[in-house]
């Protein structure tokens, strides 16, 4: 009969000592995300000493600051290539990277495509919240047409950036995106994601009460949870409302954000290609080639 | 695949013993004899060949060489694989050196050990590709924000591309401090002749890695197994789960940034681990000092015509002397301070408006004359040039 | 109900559940409260070190072992321990969709 994983074990397992209580506001979305996470590495099983997280700069980068594990805690928006030289060393750590909307698709959008255009083998947590929480509110890439921030402060002119549909335009292994709200899909997908060879992409939208709700009217920290409820919408329902359903139904549900796996295939990664690449190099020294 | 160095492929791999090569794939068989096993590049006149060249040969002697997406990237994951157990460098030039800035200072903060080869061009911006210069010499030093301490090496050979490649790599793992090499696109594209050491006469030197218990391991602070500023290095996959971050840290790795003791504590250990071993550090050479009345201090590509107008003005009978500095950042003042004393007129030939005499200036204060010699504009200078600088008084 | 308090954790006991509350951990988002699809939960009237006021279980409640509670806190404050019989029945709720879409 195996033991009952409950939070405070879990808490025992893979918290830092002394780092808690975490520097999140109330009504943060990003704890969750760290909850969700545990209970996939226990699902899976993993030896902690051979995990490495990275991460930027931002509320989401603080994560691996409260895992026992090992950490790097990078400039903004480099993360994922500081991961590939971790993967390019020692190709038997896992290496998953937390990295937020601003870090990941504004200042790191170049690494990000290269990396899931290449397939190497990391898993990215992407946490976005529509908005860069840690300095104070400004606009992200991210957020929605209209939305106000503290720079811009007569509503946003500019159209979001979808990056779950960019990763799927790549080629990466897996995607998908979830909210915070509702535990039980996002855990299974983020322990899917770490199992798949390849590059994975999970993207959480997260509330930020303090940044995004309380300059865009979003009310308190529960109706800024229930906006995320009411305004998401899974992938078949939409594809099957979009073919089956009538006009006002259709109307209805336009607007919403689709949450769901969009794309789970696979393709080899980069350091397997690699590896053959070596094998095949050796054995032209053995069968006598020329150098 | 982890790498291990296995000796005999490296010297199947590299070939005969005397070869005749660029500058450029002479820092490439100096990284291979070192140990390397990660690359991160991107391509650069004058230093694509560095990347050509490893793109061939790492493959077969096992080790990872990528091709990353630009020079942010490649510095990146050259400090990534530092971090993950691999001996790692990344070769660039001077548009590429300035974009490594902000994570050549993340490498300083977090005492990572990695080697950028800069094969320097005339600048600023664009300038000229394929002529060389040597105008990034205060940047090695200055570059990036804030507080801090370099190592910067100086070739003047083909054959110095190889040694001090191999050099520059022994200075980072002893010191976990990012390493320099400042070679210029004259030296990076000249062929020359080398001679490739054997294994019995090289001397590398390794990192020194956290053996002990973890509960009592503290890893940001002067070393626990020996008597040294360095501590010992705890790579990922150990078991030592370290955090590693940017921010200021206090001794066990985390956030402390609003502690000024901590800051403090932190920068001079960093700064001072390599100040204190200035004795060490100091590497340069010296001709026809003993009774010289005017020296050149040169460095890098400059010193070959120096050399050759020291030769003519001596044979001339003239008391002329040169000091080369090899190592050129930690800047070796002693060495200026003795000659200072004894000469009356010091000339510093460089490639660019002068930047190595503020420094001289500094440590003569006043002693003796000094000269500045620049030439910019992608030509070496002729020894006759520096001769003339001579005869005038 | 009773309530224990050790250290900086509180106890909640009604019947066979038990809730622990780690009050200094708690930051009084209210999201247990809100979620829970029994409501069993309400604010309680004590104050922690930060000036907010944790959950606690509600005098008459149908808490089902659900664990939604614990599953969502964004600090892993709160905790549901399950009594020795119902752990048979525990092992079939842990990480299956409950009622959604099945991949």
């Amino acid at each position: 009969m195996p033991e009952i994983r409950t939070a405070d074990k879990l808490n025992k397992k893979y918290l830092r000592e002394g780092m808690w209580p975490t520097i999140f506001c109330n009504g943060c979305g990003h704890g969750v995300v760290l909850d969700y996470t545990f209970w996939a590495l226990e699902e899976l099983g993993w030896d902690m000493d051979k995990v490495a997280f990275a991460s930027g700069i931002g509320c989401s980068s603080r994560l691996p600051g409260y895992i026992n594990a090992d950490g790097l805690h990078t400039t903004h928006g480099r993360a994922i290539a500081f991961a590939t030289g971790i993967k390019a060393a020692n190709p038997d750590l896992h290496v998953v990277v937390f990295t937020g909307d601003g870090d990941c698709s504004g200042i790191g959008g170049n690494h990000f495509i290269h990396a899931a255009r290449r397939n190497i083998d990391i898993t990215v947590i992407m946490i976005n919240n529509f908005i860069y929480g840690m300095t104070g509110g400004q606009l992200a890439p991210t957020a929605p047409l209209g939305s106000i921030a503290t720079t811009a402060p007569y509503g946003n002119i500019e159209h979001p950036f979808d990056i779950c549909e960019l990763a799927k335009a790549l080629g990466a292994n897996y995607v998908a995106r979830w909210t915070v709200t509702h535990p039980y899909q996002p855990m299974k997908s983020v322990k899917e994601a770490m199992q798949k060879k390849g590059f994975s992409l999970i993207e959480f939208l997260a509330p930020c009460p303090t940044a995004y709700g309380r300059r865009n009217k979003l009310g308190d920290i529960k109706k800024h949870w229930k906006w995320y409820d009411d305004n998401t919408i899974l992938i078949e329902e939409y594809e099957k409302i979009m073919k089956f359903g009538s006009e006002d139904e259709k109307e209805k549900i336009r607007n919403k954000m689709q949450i769901g796996v969009f794309q789970d295939i696979q393709k080899p990664g980069f350091f397997e290609q690699y590896e053959k690449l070596v094998d095949r190099l050796q054995e032209k020294r053995y069968i006598g080639g020329k150098k | 695949m982890k790498y291990k160095r296995d000796p005999k492929l490296i010297r199947e791999v590299l070939g005969k013993k005397v070869q005749f090569i660029l500058g450029d794939m002479a820092c490439v068989y100096g990284g291979i004899l070192a140990g390397c096993s990660f690359f991160g590049g991107y391509p650069i006149t004058p230093a694509s060949e560095v990347a050509e060249g490893m793109a061939r040969r790492l493959p077969r002697v096992k080790g990872t060489y990528i091709q990353m997406e630009d020079e942010i990237g490649s510095i990146a994951a050259v400090i990534g694989a530092s971090w993950g157990g691999a001996k790692s460098m990344t070769a660039t030039s001077g548009p590429g050196f300035s974009l490594m800035m902000e994570n050549y200072g993340f490498a300083v903060m977090t005492e990572t050990p990695c080697v950028i080869v800069n094969i320097q061009r005339t600048g600023p911006s664009t300038g000229q590709p394929t002529l060389g210069a040597q105008g990034d010499m205060m940047q090695a030093k200055w570059g990036t924000h804030g507080d801090f301490e370099a190592i910067a090496l100086a070739p003047s050979t083909v054959q110095e591309c190889m040694d001090f490649t191999i050099e520059a790599f022994n200075l980072a793992e002893k010191y976990r401090n990012p390493v320099c090499v400042m070679a210029d696109g004259e030296i990076g594209h000249l062929r020359e002749r080398v001679v490739i050491p054997d294994e019995k006469d090289l001397k590398l030197v390794d990192r020194v890695l956290a053996t002990i218990d973890k509960e009592k391991y503290i890893p940001f602070t002067n070393s626990q197994t020996r008597k040294s500023k360095v501590p010992d290095f705890p790579t990922f996959g150990t078991g030592y789960h370290t955090y590693v971050t940017g921010l200021t840290h206090n001794e066990k790795g985390f956030p402390a940034t609003d502690k000024q003791p901590d800051h403090e504590k932190l920068v001079k250990r960093i700064t001072s681990k390599i100040t204190d071993d200035l004795d060490e550090l100091t590497n340069v050479e010296k001709l026809y000092l003993e009774d010289a009345e005017t020296v050149f201090v040169t460095y890098g590509a400059s010193a070959r015509p120096a050399e050759s107008a020291m030769e003519m003005a001596r044979s001339k009978g003239k008391k002329v002397g040169m000091l080369r500095l090899k190592i050129v950042w930690p800047f070796p003042f002693k060495e200026i301070q003795k000659i200072a004393k004894k000469v009356n007129k010091i000339i510093v030939p460089e490639m660019n408006l002068g930047q190595i005499v503020h420094s001289v200036r500094e440590y003569v204060d006043g002693q003796c004359k000094i000269v500045s010699a620049p030439k910019i504009g992608g030509e070496m200078h002729l020894p006759m040039e520096l001769y003339k600088y001579l005869e005038e008084e | 109900m009773k309530w224990r308090y050790q250290e900086h954790l509180i106890y909640y006991e009604h019947g066979e559940v038990m809730i622990e509350i780690k009050d200094d951990w708690c930051k009084g988002c209210g999201i247990c409260i809100e979620r829970c699809p029994v409501d069993a939960l309400e604010e309680s009237d004590k104050l922690n070190k930060k000036g907010i006021r944790p959950p606690r279980l509600k005098e008459e409640n149908e808490c089902n072992y659900c664990r939604l509670c614990e599953l969502i806190c964004p600090d892993l404050a709160i905790t549901v321990i399950p009594d020795k019989e119902v752990k048979k029945d525990m092992k079939k709720i842990l990480l299956s969709p409950a009622g959604g879409k099945n991949k």
